[in-house]
């Protein structure tokens, strides 16, 4: 770590940071920003983070690693979370899975090699009386067959 | 109330999902190029609860309840209901009986239900505080505030019986009592919205179709215990819930209900929220305060209770979003009012998540004691597609399935635990005839040795060992040794896990091996799997009798694992079989079978 960290944050997320410094339990919550902004966070971001808050970095990996909403590694364009969560998994939500890893030939938790889409699996978006679910950056596809997904997919340029 | 129509459209996330927006822009348009704008209001409400229909479009004052409803019947349903007062009758849930008026009411699946939490989810547009305020709200925070002393507000709860409905139970009164009787001059509350049941979303519609009620009942609570700071810990994956809860914060800031000297009573009391980020155990209360505090979410063991030192050691009311929803109605109504509904066991109604195999799917609530058979087939309409009903998991990952000898017991925190499963939040699982037990206690299982936050070894260790076996026994390979393992690993499990994740997480695995002791047998004794769920276990194979050679399965199969010529009976090559089931279901003939 011996060259400067040269990652800038945007002006609205170092207002959201300085507004926070002095709360205490402060941590997550900049975190969440974070990722908001960057889709992640990164090695630098958390080193940046960590001399902003003046938070050991050791207690940012702690944090970081501990929850599964963070995420360590860049993430495609598009996100897509197919949902593992009891309804959706009754329903079929394993077929939903394996579908997408087919039709994009990647495995849950990789990015296409182009860099358009990330695959990961997540329990309940809350949308259970439409299991199985995925969301699409964010948006919610529900009462999926395994014949939709790839239309689905091809909605995303 | 100029206003002749009001049109209601579902918000909630569902329907959302199904262009809602787009219904409501589209009829706020039409009203105005067919000239009504005047006469009827378009709003945009929280979820209904019956989202499996959705979208979901309610017109008043008639009542008419329409389902499925996409963007371009806007303009007909201005034309023909608003303008012609006709129904339009293809859009109505039931088609058939098109009684003119009070379609809610001859709805099954809301006939049985009775509503407190969810009493304005539907009603009102959760993003306009007046709403809110017009259908008594913040009449009991000025109650509170004014006419009620501490005790006061303990005493009613105490009469109302209210207990908590997180999944414990415990009564709320004595949570709020402890926390008062302790002096300090910092005190906190807390809203615990995490839900982590994957497979229930009771709290998310709650808090995005009535934002307000939990916000009055938290300011209620600091009020009584005397705290001056709040803060709602909700999970990040619920975007419209945290915007609605910080529109909701700003708009009772700007009429004195929130934040300093509320309404001129000289009281103070503010509320943050606080995102989750993904953690199950984080749900748990010592844990999720730790993450308030920006840690990691580990539990710490209990006692203290965080009612006497939580948060920064300060005590801390912690309460479930459900368990504050019903406050003000208790404040506002009376304690005696509440400890009619419900039965002698508990009181209240309990919100589910009704979801699985189910017909209608969506959330009900009904009061405690109602028995689970008229909750699957009376409100939910039994089981879709004309199968069999098998078993309903209530409580989640920590509880476990009840079965069809058990539907007439009535649902209360007692009743529930005797016949081995609990309350839980609400999460309702609906599994028929094609759901192996072994296969879902394996699901449950995968969560919690997932979400273990690896603290304690009873967890850690004896969570993935019985999984492990869990895991042989789906692939053919258990023997009887295994389930007295299962057994003895799971009891230890129960008495010596730190917190209650690992302290039951082996109830989904020893409920159905105590239910369906039979299909575990069939695994381990004959290699079978009975709902032909565990791929190891199962062959397809195609009857050459009932085979026309049609070919259709054979151009389905996407590892060409079957053969054969047009018109002659064709064959699957079991080594080359993946298992996926796609020639089952294509087939028309019913030749393919799996066993
Ligand atoms: C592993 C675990 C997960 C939990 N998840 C939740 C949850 O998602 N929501 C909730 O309100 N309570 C949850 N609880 C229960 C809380 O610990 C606590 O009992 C509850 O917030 C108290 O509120 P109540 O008295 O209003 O029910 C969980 C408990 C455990 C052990
Ligand atoms: S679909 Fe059925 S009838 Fe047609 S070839 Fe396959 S098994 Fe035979
Ligand atoms: S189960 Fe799937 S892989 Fe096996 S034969 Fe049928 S279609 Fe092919
Ligand atoms: S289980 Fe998939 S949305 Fe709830
Ligand atoms: S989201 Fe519309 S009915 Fe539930």
């Amino acid at each position: 770590m011996s060259e400067k960290n040269e990652l800038k944050f945007s002006d609205s997320l170092m207002q959201f940071i300085n507004e926070w410094k002095e709360k205490p339990g402060n941590l997550i919550m900049v975190l969440h920003k974070v990722q908001g902004e960057l889709g992640y966070v990164s090695r630098e971001a958390a080193e940046k983070v960590s001399e902003l808050l003046d938070v050991p970095l050791a207690k940012i990996w702690g944090v970081v690693t501990f929850y599964h909403f963070f995420k360590l590694t860049k993430p495609g364009k598009y996100n897509i979370a197919v949902c593992l969560g009891t309804a959706c998994y009754l329903k079929g939500g394993d077929k939903v899975i394996e579908t997408v890893e087919q039709t994009l030939g990647i495995d849950c938790g990789q990015v296409t090699k182009d860099g358009k889409f990330s695959l990961e699996s997540v329990r309940c978006v809350g949308c259970c009386g439409l299991a199985p679910v995925m969301t699409v950056a964010g948006e919610v596809f529900g009462k999926l067959t395994k014949d939709m997904v790839p239309t689905i997919l091809s909605r995303f340029e | 109330m100029a206003f002749r129509n009001y049109i209601l459209v579902c918000g909630g996330t569902a329907c959302e999902s199904s262009r809602s927006k787009e219904i409501y822009e589209n009829l706020k348009a039409e009203a105005k190029k067919q000239g009504v704008e005047d006469v009827v209001q378009v709003v945009q409400t929280g979820c209904f609860g019956f989202c499996e229909q959705g979208p979901i479009v309610k017109i008043l004052p008639e009542d008419s309840f329409y389902v499925k409803v996409q963007p371009s019947d806007a303009a007909e349903l201005i034309a023909e209901h608003i303008i012609k007062g006709r129904e339009v009758k293809r859009l109505l849930y039931d088609k058939d009986k098109a009684s003119k008026h009070a379609q809610v009411e001859d709805i099954k699946f809301y006939q049985k239900q009775f509503r407190i939490v969810l009493r304005n989810c539907g009603f009102i547009d959760p993003e306009n505080i007046n709403e809110y305020i017009a259908r008594d709200g913040y009449a009991a925070l000025e109650r509170a505030l004014f006419d009620m002393t501490p005790d006061d507000i303990i005493a009613e709860l105490k009469t109302a019986g209210l207990r908590g409905r997180g999944g414990a139970g415990f009564p709320t009164w004595m949570k709020w009592n402890f926390s008062k009787n302790v002096e300090s001059e910092i005190k906190y509350v807390v809203c615990n919205a995490d839900e982590g049941d994957p497979g229930a979303y009771m709290d998310r519609s709650t808090l995005e179709g009535d934002p307000h009620s939990i916000l009055e009942a938290m300011t209620i609570c600091g009020k009584c215990i005397g705290a001056h700071k709040g803060f709602i810990y909700i999970r990040a994956e619920y975007p419209l819930a945290i915007h609605r809860l910080e529109v909701a914060m700003k708009q009772s800031r700007e009429l004195g209900l929130l934040g300093h000297d509320i309404l001129g009573s000289g009281f103070d009391f503010d509320i943050e929220i606080r995102l989750g980020a993904g953690a199950f155990v984080c749900g748990e209360e010592t844990a999720l305060l730790q993450s308030v505090m920006g840690r990691r979410g580990m539990p710490v063991p209990r006692p203290p209770f965080p009612a006497v030192k939580g948060l920064w050691d300060q005590p801390t009311v912690i309460n479930n979003v459900e368990t504050w929803a019903n406050i003000p109605v208790i404040i506002h109504k009376g304690g005696e009012w509440f400890s009619k509904i419900g039965d002698a066991d508990s009181h209240g109604t309990k919100v589910f998540a009704l979801t699985g195999k189910i017909c209608n799917s969506g959330l009900v609530e009904v009061p405690m004691g109602t028995t689970l058979r008229e909750i699957v087939f009376d409100i939910g309409g039994g089981i879709a597609h004309g199968k069999k009903f098998k078993a309903v998991q209530t409580g989640g990952p920590s509880g476990g399935v009840i079965t069809t000898e058990n539907l007439d017991t009535p649902i209360d925190f007692g009743s529930l635990i005797k016949i081995g499963s609990m309350m839980g939040s609400g999460g309702m699982i609906v599994m028929d005839e094609d759901d192996c037990m072994v296969d879902v206690a394996k699901f449950y299982l995968n969560f919690t040795v997932d979400e273990s936050c690896g603290k304690c070894m009873p967890c850690r260790i004896g969570g993935k060992t019985m999984l492990g076996i869990l895991e042989k026994i789906t692939a053919g390979n258990g023997t009887m040794h295994d389930l007295d393992q299962l057994t003895e690993i799971g009891e230890t499990m129960k008495k010596s896990a730190l917190c209650a994740l690992g302290q039951t997480s082996p109830n989904p695995v020893l409920s159905t091996m105590r239910f369906f002791r039979d299909e575990y047998l069939a695994h381990i004794v004959d290699k079978k799997c009975p709902a032909g769920k565990c791929k190891k276990l199962v062959t397809y194979s195609i009857d050459p009798a009932k085979c026309k050679g049609c070919t259709a399965c054979a151009r389905r199969c996407p590892v060409e694992a079957i053969s054969g010529t047009i018109k002659q009976p064709h064959k699957i090559d079991t080594s080359k079989c993946i298992k996926c089931g796609e020639c089952l279901k294509t087939c028309k003939f019913g030749a393919v079978s799996v066993h």
